[in-house]
């Protein structure tokens, strides 16, 4: 029979609409303040530190709703935010430096909803309040500390193996190494190439010169690593500033983009973010005459820093150790009540450190604090161009051969022994960073945000709803129950998808699809009066009406969709989120106002002997 | 109930002259204020520093240009945002070290010298490569999603409807930009999304009425194109009101209600759904009708497609 649907169709769509009406209800239970307690630097929050927080809330009398573990972390809800605050500021007092205590909001979604997945649409920062930030990588920086790192393992092979060379010097990419004798060069040849296969080495044809060259893969490699190290690392510092949800991700080549929700102290968290150095261990040169030194005569193979209060020393040019071997920094004190640092390194870091001090105990060895600062100029390729501070943080005397783990003592007071440990873990960075666009928004400006957007939202339904209904009547009534089961399933996938977040404009997507989604059934029931019109029999019409729309919907709709997926692939944040409103809201439209309102046509009219439809 | 009631085929292409001469004097106009005027680039093209403050009193905004130049700020915007107690306080790229660090200077600058409570609405710090980076992505993007667009078209119908819906396209960004221009509005990070719906809605429009006029070519035998054309335009052209009309009731709603910072995402989508709905009408059918699409470059599609349907459509 005519415009009659078989019996699993309509409850397809009925199971869709229903299932979009489950995932869409986290959205009305709303939000309550809580307090968020997570480990740091490896400590994980358990049950010990669950029952201690209960204690020292109850101490306080203060009221919680609940506090639970979750995946090391403890959540406190309370039922206002003053309780909030108090408990924060407790919390923060007692548990000390092991633990971040963060504010957040939870959502108030009941455990059966939980269970099955349920959680509310995530809040843009647009929407939410807090700051985000773009960072860049400098990699011309990082390919410079491979290169020099190339030059001193060659000097190291070649000695070692007693092959004589005249110069070992950074060029293009790579590294140059001179020699006097033919011989030499050829021994050198066979040895890098063993040693360095992600390395091109070349003879030159003057036969007394040979160019290593890193590999394109190589240079992808060195790239790919500094842009991961920062992500941990930033991830690290943004742990340490306490901030719920924090969301450190990288975008594109160079970039990295950091939110951090409600963090309204933009300055500290910049401070945190854009302290970028890293940290070199250097012996002391003590053969060199540093009274030459100061008047411009400086050895060769020397350098000279100075500490913080200006005294000079003069340093070997050779890094013994760069800080990305450090794996972690501790103060604390010695068998002797004096402060002392407490270094950890990676076991390429111990072997390093085990060979560079072998043969140098009793020798002073000086830690260089190196800081990157951006001029704010650039480079013809639009790098930003940094400043090298170098500073002696420490020089001690090596008194035995170094291994993995080691200690620093004799830094004077534990304050200095705290900042030393804390310059050293800080000091791992590879490839300097710096901040190239931020954007804050204040919790203010957020509240009208999602007050104003949600306004326009009903609004716009509000009068497409009048419109279809007088219009179109008892149909229109069947393309507003589509508009609004769309709305439902908008929100429903909004809320099940990982990486969906509603922004203001992704609001002004919403409002947008609720014109454009009844476009599909103003065809439909343009083209079923039109077939009344020529005289085709009621069924009929509703079947050629469906009909002949659909390919013309199908096809308005993919043009569209095409739109908005290359909206998606090249914007960022608010952006993103309008290209995704967009998109599901096309996707979840085509469905509602083509089978969604056939189900219900077909149900009231179809397969009746009618003389005249409510059109 | 209806709005039109059309007894008679409207003869859209007669009109031709005067639409053709319609476009082009605003393409032109378009492009002159480009050329000249540019387009008015918001801080995610342009970098630099906008730091909006919301007052508790309606704000004085000579008091604090002149806050702004005794600090160090003498190239200060400073406007009203929505409200008068909504200030934007814009500052363009320089070269300071600390150019991040400005926005929460200048808070605490304002806080010392108003001695009001300032409430921090948004600060948004964009560096320069960041603004190139991102003209270029969107040129980029623009231009893929029309060629994207075209191929798809192209596939689907025919390349004379592909190059007319193309052709329409391009006129209706041209005008949007135009717009933009003339009155130079701020042209940000959401104009530009604006316009990249524009796209997708015009396209929409473009190929309802591409497709009608594909059906009646089959349907309509030994007819002239030109009739064809417009008894599709008139047959589809309550659908393209009421569509249009329903699209521009929401988009007033954001216009009005949306709040200042979507303002010129819906003022675009306005602009840009209204010249839409008119170059569906004129541009891509006359584009199409220009390149001489005729029914025999349609006709074997019937054949394969539609023919399950044919019994019903002979009388």
């Amino acid at each position: 029979m005519l415009n009659k649907y078989p019996l699993w169709k309509t409850l397809m769509v009925v199971v869709i609409v229903a299932l979009g009406a489950l995932y869409a209800t986290p959205n009305l239970y709303g939000e309550s303040p809580a307090v968020q307690v997570s480990g740091l630097r490896g400590v994980e929050a358990d049950a010990g530190t669950l029952d201690n927080i209960k204690a020292y809330l109850d101490e306080n009398n203060l009221d919680f709703d609940s506090v639970v573990l979750e995946n090391g972390q403890i959540l406190a809800r309370f039922t206002n935010t003053e309780d909030q605050l108090k408990a924060r500021d407790i919390l923060d007092d007692k548990l000390g430096n092991k633990f971040s205590v963060a504010l957040n909001l939870t959502p108030n979604t009941p455990d059966w909803l939980a269970a099955i997945g349920g959680t509310p649409m995530k809040l843009g920062l647009d929407l939410s309040g807090g700051v985000s930030f773009l960072m860049e990588v400098n990699m011309q920086e990082a390919i410079n500390k491979a290169k020099s790192a190339m030059v001193s393992d060659f000097r190291d092979d070649l000695r070692s193996e007693k092959i004589r060379y005249r110069s070992v010097k950074e060029a293009n990419n790579g590294v140059v190494v001179i020699f006097r004798k033919v011989a030499d060069l050829e021994a050198a040849e066979t040895l890098l190439k063993k040693r360095y296969r992600d390395l091109l080495v070349k003879t030159n044809d003057d036969k007394l010169t040979l160019s290593a060259k890193m590999t394109e893969q190589k240079l992808k490699e060195i790239r790919e690593y500094a842009i991961q190290q920062n992500i941990t690392i930033i991830r690290n510092r943004v742990n340490e500033l306490g901030v719920a949800e924090p969301l450190v991700q990288r975008q594109g080549k160079k970039h990295i983009v950091i939110e951090l929700p409600g963090v309204q102290d933009t300055a500290k968290a910049k401070e945190i973010l854009n302290a970028t150095a890293t940290i070199e261990f250097r012996l002391v040169d003590t053969e060199g005459d540093l009274a030459n030194a100061l008047k411009g005569r400086i050895p060769a193979n020397s350098i000279l820093l100075r500490d913080r209060d200006g005294r000079p020393s003069l340093l070997k040019k050779r890094v013994m150790l760069t800080g990305d071997h450090i794996t972690d920094a501790k103060s604390g004190f010695d068998e002797y009540s004096r402060p002392q640092v407490n270094i950890s390194l990676d076991s390429a870091g111990g072997a390093k450190m085990s060979n560079g001090t072998k043969s140098n105990i009793g020798k002073p060895m000086a830690t260089v604090f190196i800081e990157y600062k951006p001029t704010g100029k650039r480079d013809a390729e639009g790098n930003i161009i940094f400043e090298k501070v170098q500073e002696i943080i420490s020089i001690a005397t090596i008194q035995s051969r170094l291994g993995k783990s080691f200690r620093i003592t004799g830094s004077g007071s534990p304050a200095e022994a705290h900042n030393l440990a804390l310059l050293l873990r800080a000091g791992a960075l590879i490839a300097p960073i710096t901040i190239v666009e931020e954007r804050t928004v204040g919790p203010t400006l957020g509240a009208e945000n999602v007050r104003l957007g949600f306004e326009a939202i009903m609004l716009g339904f509000g009068l497409v709803f009048i419109f279809m209904m007088v219009y179109y009547r008892a149909f229109g009534v069947v393309a507003n129950l589509a508009l609004g089961a769309n709305l439902i399933l908008i929100v429903g996938i909004m809320s099940l998808m990982p990486g969906a977040t509603l922004t203001l404009p992704g609001m002004a997507g919403i409002v947008l699809t609720v014109g454009m989604a009844v476009d599909a059934n103003v065809l439909i029931f343009e083209r079923i009066r039109e077939e009344i019109r020529e005289g085709k029999t009621i069924q009929q019409a509703i079947h050629q009406g469906y009909d002949a729309a659909f390919s013309t919907i199908i096809d308005a709709n993919v043009t569209t969709l095409i739109a908005a997926v290359i909206l998606y692939a090249i914007g960022t944040g608010p952006v993103k989120g309008f290209a995704i409103t967009l998109s599901i809201g096309i996707i979840t439209s085509m469905f509602t106002s083509v089978i969604g309102t056939r189900a219900v046509v077909n149900a009231i009219w179809g397969g009746k002997r009618l003389d005249k439809l409510p059109i | 109930m209806q709005i039109l009631h059309l007894k008679e085929t409207v003869k859209f292409m007669s009109y031709r002259k005067i639409a053709l001469v319609f476009s082009a004097l605003m393409m032109i106009a378009s492009v002159i204020s480009l050329a000249t005027n540019k387009l008015n680039f918001g801080l995610d093209f342009t970098g630099g520093t906008l730091i909006e403050v919301g007052f508790e009193q309606p704000a004085d905004l000579k008091i604090i240009r002149q806050v702004m130049a005794e600090n160090g700020f003498a190239d200060a915007k400073v406007q009203f945002y929505g409200s008068s107690r909504d200030v934007v306080i814009r500052l363009g790229l320089r070269g300071d070290v600390k150019a991040e660090m400005l926005g929460n200077e200048i808070l605490s600058v304002l806080q010392k010298a108003t001695g009001q409570t300032v409430d921090m609405r948004r600060i948004e710090f964009v560096g320069a490569s960041v603004g190139d980076e991102l003209a270029e992505q969107g040129g980029l993007a623009m231009l893929t999603a029309l060629i994207c667009i075209l191929m798809y078209v192209a596939f689907r119908f025919e390349w004379r409807f592909a190059v007319g819906s193309v052709v329409a396209l391009f006129h209706d960004v041209l005008l949007t930009l135009g717009l933009f221009s003339i009155l130079q509005l701020e042209f940000d990070l959401t104009v530009l999304a604006a316009i990249l719906a524009v796209i997708g809605y015009s396209l929409n429009d473009t190929i309802v009425v591409s497709d009608r006029i594909r059906e009646n070519f089959r349907k309509i035998r030994n007819s002239d194109p030109e009739d064809v054309i417009n008894i599709s335009l008139t047959q589809t052209l309550s659908r393209t009101i009421i569509t249009s009309f329903t699209t521009l009731i929401v988009l007033a709603a954001l216009f009005f209600r949306g709040g200042e910072l979507i303002h010129g995402f819906a003022t675009a989508l306005l602009f840009g759904v209204f010249v839409g709905t008119y170059s569906s009408i004129y541009v891509a059918s006359l584009v199409a009708l220009a390149l001489g699409v005729s029914r025999e470059d349609l006709i074997q599609e019937v054949i394969e497609k539609e023919g399950a349907d044919q019994d019903a459509m002979m009388p």
